[in-house]
């Protein structure tokens, strides 16, 4: 007997990124206990978005030095291929424009830990505190999203749902106004986001059960062995997606996502919307396409029938919202949706699966970008009290400030994928991808596709109706006497506008080096 | 007859490789001076001009490299990017001798404009946007030229249309311009409506809407109906853009701009998309008797219409416009005689550029000096207040009558005398027009420059400032010259064409031609000027403008043009509104107002279920997992 346990091998070189993210953010926690009070920002901001832009440096090393491993890292608990290394860049991206709003001013509370409203918030307040543990906590945020779709083995995709949930349920009760609402959105986060981790580990159980194993891999290949509808594989497959269908906002598990939005520090908001969904979708792509990629014909009535209610509820549901925070949450419902009907394209002839991948990974890139400058435009439109988020301050800002509200409405456009900006290059590589799989996959399924394609245009046509509505709003309506204050916008904010604007116009422009780079990444499949 | 080369993917760099430049910097400039507009008050039109300039830098140098190469070797396509893949669209340009011709003709003319324009606007408060629209129309004017496929020619198509709404409508304080500038816009619209058709037609016979994919060859295959329906459809694109019969009537009232903008959609750009087009699309006219044949009634009808027109106009610059239209149905007529035709409607083109904007601008500096008076009846004997005005507009009125030795003579010639051989009918209407051409510019030179004073009491006239004046001069120069340049030894057809094709048999043009043809053309001018010296020179010119007779009424009101337009379109089109808002208010708006109250309304009770509460959120999570449990297991058991 062998009783000697072998080092495992761990690729550090191929890692680095993450290991760079979790380094960081270890560092940030010491700098929290260590150093003085009034040094701690002037530490965090700078060690946050240096291992953030060095992490991305690391992702584009790894990708033009030819280093993408084709076998899975970490003795198979973790691979770093094409889709997962643009999945990260992307996330990466993303993080480093929203540490650049976090960094804003006044977007925090000053003290946590004070009741609402009273005389020790009042204090700290006054004493200017602030809490820099949020740049060390959004690194762990960072840190678990990259974890997230990279995770080869269901065991470590759960450790990385875990490290990426909860800092984010931390941050989501900082807000600095409206703190009641801010603290309610983090307690609902947690509850219903420990409620679905549940149903998740409760399905890798059944899954384990099934193949006696957690590797992705592993759990594809029993199928093509064992008793292919065995209902523990069912069972275990329905309730782990249950877990990654929360986390994206798929309907019926996407009502926390109103309220979470709401009520979180818009920074924050930023990144869940973006960073949050793009790491998720990676996950549930990884789970569809490695381990449940022969069970397609179950899988697929299900989500058809997930992904058009998840279009329906999202589309139907923003139009009757006053809120501009809400309103942007059920539009990222819908474009949740979106997403599923790319993940429905994957029929399962090889160069099907490219188109369809390269569709989603395209779409997530642009549509990560476009949110988080709308959310970096909803920072700047304030009242006294904080940001202005109700539809009937956003009257008549054309008029006031021309700019910012035609910049917004852009966004807005690209949301309703209006052609000549990125958002229609999305929308069409998804419908298109799943266009093609329905004529490759012949009759019955080729009809159920192009119906679901159907359904996505009129939920598109629905969602046209509330983006076009507050761009009416903003250059058709009177401005209020007593209208909201446009804050100057900080150095940083001005950056991430910019830089979302020049992306959602630049794609919208010339997308195909985008669209190469996506086809680049996705073109190797996922490794298995 | 000889066909057009083969289209050559462009590798090397050069002007030509980046002869996406020429476009992208009067966007640029467009762009600079709207999006940071106040800030660029005090240099806006320098920046203009510049890039203006350079765009014409560009266009020069591109040109000494096509001329640097084989002949069979002049088309080069310039691949910009990937624009639309599944539509097998890339965004490419096309460097060929024919749009080369047409962008030297719009960056150099076109910077003259700009120029004359420092002067021209020198008082307008808003002379920045002015300049910015300037470079857009420039720009939008060369991405429709030098794109290497239909969707990129109509973008810019669509471009111009914007642009020159936007310049005609500049003074929209003035309820006539704004009214002229949307006037323009619509009638450009039912233009452009036949060219969209035409390009999805163009689509669905042959799949690819570059131009490599529809060469002589390549449509063959289709039926003559498609091809006729295909060169009909394109036709009225022309028409709408060159302002031919019957979409002409926008024409006469874009005079409401400034007078730079009416040289500028005169001569260099705008009305020469129309001809482009039939030229570019060549193949499918050359395939399609019917549609050619049409080409060459349109033109004859409009060189005939824009004349009568002028005859009958004291407006100087609607007189002008008048011409244009005219001068145009000769440029059509040319470019509906195929591979014979081509070379002299671009040549036309190309010096009408010149003499039209000499005119234009020099009409532009009689404003000027004469408080903006536009009545020629206010005007008479300027030639001695205004020397060099009155010497530049003088050579332009010589080309385009026709006078022997400067442009027009060879170019018009050229027209005529092909048109003659394909059918006497075309080539004798043709004589007319010229014959007529000759009477209404004589009477607009004799009512401006001859004659007695007959200015309101404060006018004073005075010569233009050098910014003015100088592109003038540069301008009557190319006026003199380019007839016998592009037409002496076929210049210009052997030039065009690797581009258009060459006929079978090329004329052999003459210094000076004594053909029946030429010297009846050149009688009939003379008759006609000496007409107008009669009515205009010799006699008195009365201050009002009597009533005149049928004949004059009928052309003053621009052959009832907008009347017709008026009782076939407008007021039919307002009942057919009419009964269709009704049905619309009943029908159609009951439907989508209730689908629309549907959404809201489910969307409203739908929201309910959001109650905010974290319990009943769990319990849909709960529901969901135990509907996607029980959906997998019952799929799985089918």
């Amino acid at each position: 007997m062998n009783n000697v346990i072998e080092a495992p091998t761990i690729e550090y070189g191929t890692l680095a990124p993450l290991l760079l993210v979790f380094a960081a953010a270890v560092v940030g926690v010491l700098v929290e206990a260590f150093a003085p009070r009034y040094l701690r920002r002037s530490i965090q901001v700078p060690l946050t978005l240096l291992s953030l832009v060095g992490a991305f440096a690391l992702v584009l090393v790894t990708v033009v030095g030819g280093g993408v491993p084709t076998e899975p890292v970490a003795m198979g608990a973790l691979a770093v291929d094409g889709p997962a290394l643009f999945i990260w860049g992307v996330i990466l991206v993303l993080s480093i424009v929203c540490v650049l709003l976090i960094n804003d001013e006044g977007h925090f509370v000053a003290s946590a830990a004070s009741v609402p409203g009273s005389a020790d918030e009042e204090e700290a307040e006054r004493a200017g505190s602030a809490h820099t543990e949020v740049y060390p906590l959004a690194l762990f945020a960072v840190g678990g999203m990259l974890m997230f779709p990279a995770a080869n083995d269901l065991l470590t995709m759960f450790v990385g749902l875990e490290v990426m949930s909860l800092p984010l349920y931390l941050l989501c009760g900082l807000a600095r106004r409206r703190r009641l609402l801010s603290q309610e959105a983090s307690l609902k986060y947690f509850l219903l986001g420990a409620f679905s981790s549940a149903f998740f580990l409760y399905g890798i159980a059944m899954l384990y059960g099934y193949a006696g194993t957690v590797s992705l891999a592993g759990i594809g290949q029993a199928m093509t062995t064992g008793a292919a509808l065995d209902p523990l594989l069912l069972i275990g497959f329905a309730l782990a997606g249950v877990g990654l269908l929360f986390k994206i906002g798929a309907a019926p598990f996407q009502a926390w996502k109103p309220d979470v939005y709401q009520g979180a520090p818009t920074p924050i908001t930023a990144l869940m919307a973006s960073g949050t969904l793009v790491a998720a979708v990676g996950a549930l792509l990884r789970v569809f396409w490695v381990a449940l990629g022969n069970l397609d014909w179950n899988w697929r009535p299900v989500i058809w029938v997930i992904a058009a209610l998840t279009m329906i509820v999202g589309a139907v549901l923003a139009i009757t919202q006053t809120d501009i925070k809400r309103m942007l949450a059920y539009s990222s419902i819908a474009h949740a949706g979106f997403l599923l009907v790319g993940v429905m394209a994957t029929y399962s002839a090889a160069e099907g699966n490219a188109v369809s991948l390269q569709a989603i990974l395209f779409y997530l890139l642009v549509y990560g970008i476009t949110t988080v400058g709308a959310f970096a435009v909803v920072t700047l439109v304030r009242d006294p009290g904080g940001e202005a988020n109700h539809l009937s301050r956003w009257a008549g800002l054309g008029k006031r400030s021309p700019i910012l509200a035609g910049v917004f409405a852009f966004f807005l456009l690209a949301f309703a994928g209006i052609p000549l900006t990125s958002g229609f290059f999305g929308k069409y590589a998804v419908f298109t991808a799943a266009l093609g799989s329905a004529s490759e996959a012949g009759d019955s399924l080729g009809g159920w596709m192009t119906g679901l394609v159907v359904v996505g245009v009129i939920a598109s046509a629905i969602a046209a109706f509330f983006y076009v509505r507050v761009i009416v709003l903003m250059f058709f309506s009177e401005p209020a006497a007593d209208g909201p204050a446009i804050a100057i916008p900080s150095a940083g904010t001005v950056a991430v506008i910019a830089v979302s604007l020049l992306v959602t116009v630049g794609v919208g422009l010339y997308p195909e080096p985008v669209l190469d780079l996506a086809q680049q990444a996705a073109s190797g499949l996922f490794v298995r | 007859m000889e066909s057009p080369a083969e289209i050559i993917q462009h590798t090397a760099g050069g002007a030509i490789g980046v002869s996406w430049l020429m476009i992208a910097l009067p966007l640029l400039g467009a762009f600079i001076l709207l999006v940071f507009n106040r800030f660029t008050n005090r240099w806006g039109h320098l920046l203009g001009v510049a890039m203006s300039l350079a765009s014409f830098a560009v266009a020069v140098l591109a040109f000494v490299e096509l001329l640097g190469l084989g002949e069979d070797q002049r088309r080069r396509a310039v691949r910009l990017y990937e624009f639309i893949p599944s539509l097998k669209l890339d965004m490419g340009l096309l460097v060929d001798p024919l749009s080369v011709s047409f962008a030297l003709l719009i960056t150099g003319v076109g910077s003259l404009i700009h120029i004359y324009s420092i002067g021209y606007m020198s008082h307008d408060p808003d002379r920045r946007r002015f300049f910015s629209y300037l470079n857009l129309f420039v720009a939008a004017m060369l991405l429709l030229v030098l794109s290497d496929n239909y969707v990129g020619l109509f973008i810019g198509w669509e471009g111009v249309g914007l642009a020159s709404y936007l310049l005609i409508g500049f003074w929209q304080f003035k309820p006539s311009a704004a009214v002229a500038a949307k006037k323009a816009f619509v009638v450009n619209r039912v233009g452009d409506f036949g060219l969209l058709v035409g390009m999805f037609i163009i689509w669905t016979s042959f799949g690819s809407l570059a131009f490599k994919d529809l060469g002589a060859q390549q449509i063959g295959t289709a039926s003559d109906g498609t091809l006729t329906a295909i060169g009909l459809l394109l036709l009225l694109g022309a028409c709408g853009k060159s302002a031919q019969l019957p979409l002409q009537s926008w024409l006469l009232d874009a005079m409401e701009g400034p007078t730079p903008v009416s040289a500028l959609i005169h001569a260099a750009t705008m009305v020469t998309a129309g001809v482009y087009l039939v030229v570019r699309s060549g193949a499918f006219f050359e395939a399609s008797d019917v549609a050619s044949l049409v080409v060459t009634i349109v033109g004859v009808a409009t060189l005939l219409a824009g004349a009568i027109i002028g005859c009958a106009k004291d407006d100087i610059k609607k007189g002008l416009a008048g011409s244009t239209m005219s001068q145009i149905g000769y440029m059509m007529l040319g470019a509906g005689l195929g591979p014979a035709g081509y070379a002299f409607a671009i040549a036309h083109l190309i010096a009408h550029g010149f003499f039209k904007a000499d005119m234009f601008l020099g009409a532009g500096s009689v404003m000027h000096g004469m408080n903006d008076e536009v009545d020629m009846r206010k005007y008479g004997g300027l030639r001695k207040y205004m020397p060099i005005t009155f010497a530049t507009f003088m050579v332009g009125y010589l080309a385009i009558i026709g006078f022997p030795f400067l442009s027009g003579f060879y170019t018009k010639d050229g027209i005529i005398e092909t048109a003659m051989e394909h059918g006497a009918w075309m080539g004798w209407l043709a004589v007319l027009g010229a014959g007529i051409t000759g009477f209404y510019m004589s009477r607009m030179i004799f009512m401006t420059f001859f004659g007695e004073k007959r200015w309101e009491k404060d006018a004073h006239p005075h010569e233009s400032p050098s910014v003015m004046t100088v592109p003038l001069i540069l301008l009557s120069i190319g006026s003199i010259v380019l007839g016998y340049f592009l037409i002496m030894d076929n210049r210009l057809m052997h030039f065009l064409a690797p581009a258009v094709g060459m006929p079978e048999h090329a004329p052999v043009p003459h210094v000076f031609s004594t053909t029946t043809v030429g010297l009846s053309t050149l009688a009939l001018v003379a008759v006609g000027a000496a007409i107008a010296w009669m009515k205009y020179g010799r006699a008195q010119v009365p201050a009002v403008q009597p009533r005149g007779s049928f004949l004059t009424t009928f052309a003053r009101r621009d052959l009832y043009g907008d009347a017709l337009n008026e009782s076939l379109f407008m007021r039919p089109g307002q009942w057919l509104t009419r009964i269709a808002v009704y049905f619309d208010n009943r029908g159609i708006d009951g439907l989508v107002n209730g689908l629309a109250a549907g959404i809201g309304g489910s969307s409203g009770r739908l929201r309910r279920l959001q109650t905010g509460f974290a319990r009943t959120y769990a319990l849909s999570i709960l529901i969901g997992a135990a509907l996607l449990t029980g959906a997998l297991l019952l799929v799985g058991n089918i």
